[in-house]
């Protein structure tokens, strides 16, 4: 019997140690432009949602890049990718995109969430209360 | 008019439910079997209300009866008329009546079959599933009633969403809400051989049949929502580790587990305690996966006190939870085993390691998905893991679980002897490291990629030596070949049946380590006459064209696909639809054995100039559901009724 307790203890820290090593190294954390202007540490990934700023976005078929800029009313942030932009995505419309920050000072995106969600709109007002709200949208779609 | 009449039958038969729940429940405790007999009417009539129930939605989504809310949300005048009839469990409400709908079938099916052949667990078992019906029936009148007026009638609905105009739409949810009901079977009986005491083997032979159907659907679900995700999404891939898919993996894991361990009871008496609580946890994680995807809590922990649904649910999960480990802890001393193990290498010690790696699974699954609402709920920080944390972790545990799909059925059990272990995996090992090495040699670099194989040729032997073995000793009896291997699948079918099963499972892991190991994408933007290339493949672009549909406007792109000669001409679209804010992208594609050309139309000139297109091959994707079709054989064959016990 004394050899199945060995056993199973043995499985169960295995296991716990996979967790632990596969939470540690594939957690993204959510972040808004602001929280990312303020403390963004170059390489690492991270969900960074926003409102994409009217007159920012910008898309070369031929060449698939696409360039636009995110904000949350406090601050605003240049994001790039490579390649199509989702059906749901446009300017005035709330975005969540993965990637890490650059240090040439934008974030470089390698997947925009095409959620299909009814709740991916614009703010009503541009003032903070409704940045707050669509952040707040975000945060729950862009897990 | 439909409104009520539709709401007034589902109170009808919540009350009945109620009652016959309660009276066979009084019936079982007392031994009066006039009220059992009563409570069987009740279920009936429960049966035929939400059968009725269903009838009339459907009716209301075919006559396009706008007064009912839940129709004119989702469908509109223009909706196919197949698509009026997926539409009724389209959405959240419809679902809980199919649910419901299908819960009601198999409690009808349980009084069919088992109300004279198991005398002492019938009643409770009945009782548990009138329980079980009575709080689905309660969801569908407080929670989420499909039958609401809506007032002032509108002259069009708003329309189904597009994604589920599908015809997967019809299959997956079917058989994914036969699978998780089904598991209430086993869950009734379970409670029943809590309750009165007898936890031995009845309750098991009862349901081990119910628990392989349960487990069936719920496989065929999974597949099914698998093969929606590729040719519906667009995205090229048929499992994403979606909140949503895990909720109706977490159950596939220990049903399966479950499944397994049933036969340790069966030989040895032991894993008494075990087998309960599996079964106790399958039907939890069935109910917590409704939870999960119909209360909103995925998107935020905060968001699902908004609807009562989130709270009815969790209460349930709760009260099953503790009624269940309070009959536990009450039945402890005669659920404690009466065998023993005796050896670590021996079949039971497989199985167990197999069961404990299955659980293991189904936690990772578990933690993975609810990481990020408690990270929310405790720290107030968002986080996500996605897919690399659940492939990292579940990888070496489904390997681990291959290989022993190779060991289980041929160790011996008590204690296996070196001889039996040389007897058996001699061969079997030496072709699994021949098939490493091959796949070395033919270029294969994955290590990950190169165990799958070996593991799998491992298994394969496995089989072959069994099958192999048993046929030889009954030509050697005089029997010729063909009669000999028939007669050897009817006589232990479900053995035979479960080796078949193993057979699904090991091609469809051979299609997702193919597609996960090769696949290839590329996208380009290209003008008429320009093609793309991807290893070996030409695609040319050769136009868009417009084209009105009944509830759509929908643009599509013609490319034509060559590897030297012409294969065909694919053309995907993006459709628009009006009630939608974003078009939606149609997928076209050429499956073949070895790989499938997958292209998606992404962005287009409105002049017809250019379109953007995403390019795939994805390798070996097929197998997965030729795996599913090898699996829904072996099931079968392993429900057939025993011919050992009658012959």
């Amino acid at each position: 019997m004394t050899k199945f307790i060995v056993g199973g203890a043995v499985i169960a820290c295995a296991l716990a140690y996979m967790i632990y090593a596969g939470v540690t190294q594939s957690v993204v954390y959510f972040v808004t432009p602001g929280e990312l202007r303020a403390a963004a540490v170059p390489g690492k990934a991270y969900r960074l949602g926003g409102m994409v700023v009217p007159g920012s976005l910008k898309w070369e078929p031929r060449t698939l890049d696409l360039s636009f800029a995110l904000s949350d009313g406090t601050a605003t942030v240049p994001v790039r990718h490579k390649g199509t932009p989702p059906d749901l995505f446009g300017e005035s419309r709330g975005a969540v995109v993965e990637g890490s920050w650059v240090g040439d000072g934008y974030f470089r995106a390698t997947l925009i969430m095409a959620k299909h969600s009814e709740e991916y709109k614009a703010p009503h007002d541009t003032s903070a209360a409704g940045y707050k709200e669509l952040i707040k949208t975000l945060r729950g779609d862009g897990r | 008019m439909t409104a009520d009449l539709g709401f007034g039958m589902t109170l009808v038969a919540l009350v009945l439910a109620v009652y016959g729940g309660a009276a066979a429940g009084v019936g079982a405790r007392t031994g009066r079997a006039a009220l059992v007999e009563s409570a069987q009417h009740a279920a009936l009539g429960v049966f035929v209300l939400i059968t009725a129930c269903f009838a009339l939605l459907t009716y209301a989504f075919l006559t396009f009866d706008f007064s009912v809310r839940y129709v004119a949300t989702n469908t509109n005048l223009g909706t196919p008329f197949y698509y009026r009839i997926t539409g009724v469990w389209g959405a959240l409400e419809g679902s809980i009546i199919l649910w419901s709908w299908m819960l009601a079938l198999y409690t009808m099916i349980v009084v069919l079959r088992h109300r004279s052949t198991a005398r002492e667990l019938y009643p409770w078992a009945l009782a548990t599933m009138l329980g079980i019906l009575a709080f689905f029936l309660l969801v569908m009148t407080v929670a989420a009633p499909p039958f609401q007026r809506h007032t002032p009638v509108p002259a069009d609905g708003r329309g189904l969403n597009p994604l589920l105009e599908d015809t997967g739409m019809i299959t997956h949810p079917v058989a994914l809400y036969l699978g998780f009901t089904g598991f209430t079977v086993p869950f009734a009986f379970a409670m029943a051989a809590l309750a009165t005491g007898r936890v031995g083997d009845a309750w098991l032979a009862l349901t081990r049949r119910w628990a392989i159907v349960a487990w069936y659907f719920l496989s065929l679900g999974l597949l099914i929502g698998g093969w929606w995700s590729y040719h519906v999404l667009g995205w090229g891939g048929y499992w994403a580790w979606d909140p949503v898919e895990n909720a109706a993996f977490m159950p596939w894991l220990t049903g399966t587990a479950f499944l397994h361990s049933v036969m340790i009871q069966e030989r040895r008496r032991m894993l008494k305690l075990w087998n309960i609580s599996l079964v106790i946890l399958t039907f939890g994680l069935t109910l917590f996966g409704t939870f999960l995807t119909r209360s909103g809590v995925i998107a935020s922990v905060h968001s699902f006190t908004q609807g009562a649904i989130g709270i009815l649910f969790l209460s349930f999960l709760a009260l099953v939870l503790l009624t269940a480990l309070g009959l536990v802890a009450w039945r402890w001393e005669v659920l404690r085993s009466q065998g023993d193990l005796d050896s670590v290498v021996s079949r039971e010690s497989a199985f167990l390691l197999n069961n404990v790696l299955l659980v293991a699974a189904a936690f990772t699954v578990f933690f993975g998905t609810v990481f990020p609402l408690l990270s929310e709920a405790v720290r107030g920080v968002k986080v996500s893991v996605g897919a690399p944390f659940f492939n990292q972790v579940n990888v070496p545990l489904f390997l681990s679980l291959i290989f022993l799909m190779g060991v289980g059925p041929l160790i011996a059990w008590r204690r296996a002897s070196l001889d039996n272990l040389a007897r058996n995996f001699l061969w079997p090992v030496v072709l699994g490291v021949v098939a490493a090495a091959a796949a070395f040699v033919l270029g294969v670099r994955s290590s990950l990629a190169a165990l799958a194989f070996a593991a799998a040729a491992f298994v394969l032997a496995t089989i072959a030596l069994d099958f192999g073995r048993a046929t030889r000793a009954r030509l050697r009896a005089g029997e010729s070949l063909l009669p000999a291997m028939g007669g050897l699948v009817r006589r232990h079918n479900r053995r035979y049946g479960g080796f078949v099963v193993h057979l699904g499972i090991l091609i469809i892991a051979l299609g997702v380590t193919g597609s996960q190991a090769w696949s290839v994408q590329t996208e380009m933007t290209l003008r008429p006459g320009e093609t793309a290339e991807l290893v070996g493949y030409r695609v040319r672009f050769d136009g868009l064209t417009a084209v009105e549909e009944s509830n759509h406007f929908k643009v599509v792109g013609a490319f034509t696909v060559s590897n030297g000669r012409v294969l065909g001409v694919l053309r995907p679209a993006k459709k628009f639809y009006p009630q939608e804010q974003s078009p939606i992208a149609y997928v076209d594609y050429r499956l073949g054995l070895k790989e499938d050309i997958y292209l998606v139309l992404g962005d287009f000139a409105r002049d017809g100039r250019q379109a953007t297109v995403k390019l795939q091959v994805n390798r070996l994707v097929s197998w997965i559901w030729i795996g599913g079709a090898v699996l829904t054989l072996g099931a079968l064959l392993a429900i057939l009724p025993d011919r050992r016990a009658t012959a």
